[in-house]
């Protein structure tokens, strides 16, 4: 007990001391009031609501996969923004950075590593996603706009994976967009190998493919357009989306059977 | 009278929210630092592969798209590129838009429940983990040197014979003019989808009576008809090309079908 007495009037010392209360202006009382300031007073969690359905916390419930969806995505910015101080997409230096980052840079190998796994974390946490809210019929209304956003943000983690294929500039890189680029020269009127291409001119250097690439075939064009693309476009449109995604959750409810 | 109240009270009065904070940050905050531990971890441990300098001159066999998308490089194998490459992924993104609007059942909203949306759930099922997954399985595990079917543990022989005796469908019935072929190959395209779907429209009526069909409408009938027809056709096709050598159904100057 006597201990015990001490340990609190060692904590009450420090609390009450000067040094103390010029760094925290008061405690946190944990009382309902408080408990909501702390979200709606507070920049980053006010995103959430002040309350939420007990059911719609539990884990088997949400599976959390829309939660680290984003967290992967802010992973892969901010280990992201780590590779592009050292890499450049030139077709001469890009895989020659590579190298260097891997083989001479501190931890260059794990920083590279990050964001590689966590973008193909974020694409199969994005599909538990949808399968999940597809499974608790969550598109239902009045969340059916969410929904279609939410198909967009799929179809964009899927490109901003893609694009960033290209960037390491090895073997297993430019012969994976091959695969893509086939599909754009094939677009029925745009590819100038896809069906009724000759009645809009369609030619291998103005099509589709060449817009996606840059020039007719691929090269140190493309690595620069894909670069651009994987880090400053699709990220800036994906996150336009994310906010009105994450927007309209908390405008429509979290979903949950009113009870 | 004092007993009765209770029982008229709407249950939508029943308290079950609680704070965001801590339950639901605290959730938030844990489940984020373990995906985090894990995720450096595996970064520790497993390396992102770097090949060869990249030489536009010398091309790998076989050279695979990402993981993600080889679903849609073993479409290719099924249909043309402009049709697995362009028109489908369209159309499963377009299908996927429309699902909250084509879908008017109100069970189900917000939670588990399989009894109620037996086929809404069957069918993303089918959609989502046979086709898509396991295409994705198909390519990542059991393609080889020119897009061969191999097994895991079949050494990768770039000289394996594949045959390639695959006919257009029209030939395969015996059309040797090929105007005639064009013609023929349309109508089986045009019946598939006609029949397709009419059997949709007596198997829906069936199953959920006239009434729901009338609730439905025509625009949502036609729509989900036309897109689960089209989701059909790949394992038809599928089929067809697997057992029966088949192509195309459609071969003309300028689109393959």
């Amino acid at each position: 007990m006597a201990l015990k007495d001490k340990i609190e009037e060692i904590k009450k010392d420090i609390v009450e001391s000067h040094v103390w209360k010029a760094i925290f202006r008061h405690g946190y009382e944990d009382t309902p009031r408080n408990r909501v300031l702390m979200v709606t007073a507070n920049v980053w969690l006010h995103l959430h609501p002040a309350k939420v359905r007990r059911h719609g916390v539990r884990m088997r419930f949400t599976w959390c996969m829309g939660g680290l969806t984003f967290l992967m995505f802010l992973m892969t910015v901010i280990t992201g923004i780590y590779l592009m101080f050292y890499y450049r997409p030139v077709g001469e230096y890009a895989f020659a950075d590579m190298q260097y980052l891997e083989q001479d840079m501190p931890f260059g190998m794990l920083m590279r590593n990050m964001p590689r796994w966590a973008a193909h974390a974020m694409v199969v946490f994005v599909w538990l996603h949808m399968f999940r809210v597809f499974l608790t019929g969550s598109y239902k209304p009045p969340r059916e706009f969410n929904w279609i956003v939410g198909v967009l943000l799929l179809v964009l983690t899927l490109l901003l994976s893609f694009t960033g294929y290209l960037l390491p500039w090895d073997q297993l890189s430019i012969w994976a967009v091959p695969v893509g680029s086939n599909m754009a020269r094939a677009s029925p009127l745009l590819g100038h190998e896809g069906p009724f291409h000759e009645f809009v001119g369609a030619n291998p250097i103005y099509d589709a493919r060449a817009f996606l690439f840059g020039g007719g075939e691929i090269g140190p064009h493309t690595l620069l357009r894909f670069y651009i693309l994987h880090c400053i476009f699709i990220p800036l449109v994906a996150s336009l989306l994310m906010a009105v995604h994450f927007w309209r959750i908390r405008r429509d409810g979290f979903s949950g059977p009113s009870l | 009278m004092a007993e009765v109240a209770p029982a008229t009270k709407k249950p939508a009065q029943v308290d079950d929210k609680i704070h965001t904070w801590p339950h639901l940050v605290r959730g938030e905050f844990l489940v984020t630092i373990f995906v985090l531990v894990v995720l450096t971890l595996w970064a520790m441990l497993l390396d992102a592969p770097l090949e060869e300098p990249a030489n536009p001159t010398r091309t790998p066999n076989p050279s695979k798209a990402p993981w993600y998308f080889l679903g849609l490089q073993e479409m290719l194998v099924y249909y043309d590129p402009w049709h697995a490459g362009v028109v489908l992924p369209t159309l499963i993104i377009i299908g996927l838009m429309v699902i909250p609007f084509i879908d008017i059942n109100p069970a189900g909203n917000g939670y588990y429940c399989f009894k109620d949306r037996k086929y809404e759930i069957l069918t993303f099922f089918f959609g989502f983990h046979i086709l898509w997954v396991s295409m994705i399985i198909i390519g990542t595990f059991f393609r080889g040197p020119g897009w061969n079917l191999f097994w895991p543990w079949e050494h990768w022989d770039p000289h394996k014979v594949a045959a390639l005796t695959n006919v257009d469908l029209p030939y395969l019935v015996g059309f040797r003019n090929q105007t005639l072929s064009v013609l023929f190959g349309l109508f089986c395209v045009v019946a598939y989808f006609v029949v397709g779907m009419a059997l949709f429209y007596y198997w829906v009526v069936r199953i959920k009576g006239k009434e729901f069909m009338e609730r439905w409408g025509p625009v949502r009938f036609g729509i989900t008809a036309f897109l689960i027809v089209t989701m059909l056709a790949l394992p038809v096709k599928m089929f067809l090309r697997l057992a029966f050598n088949v192509k195309y159904i459609v071969a003309t100057k300028y689109i393959n079908i």
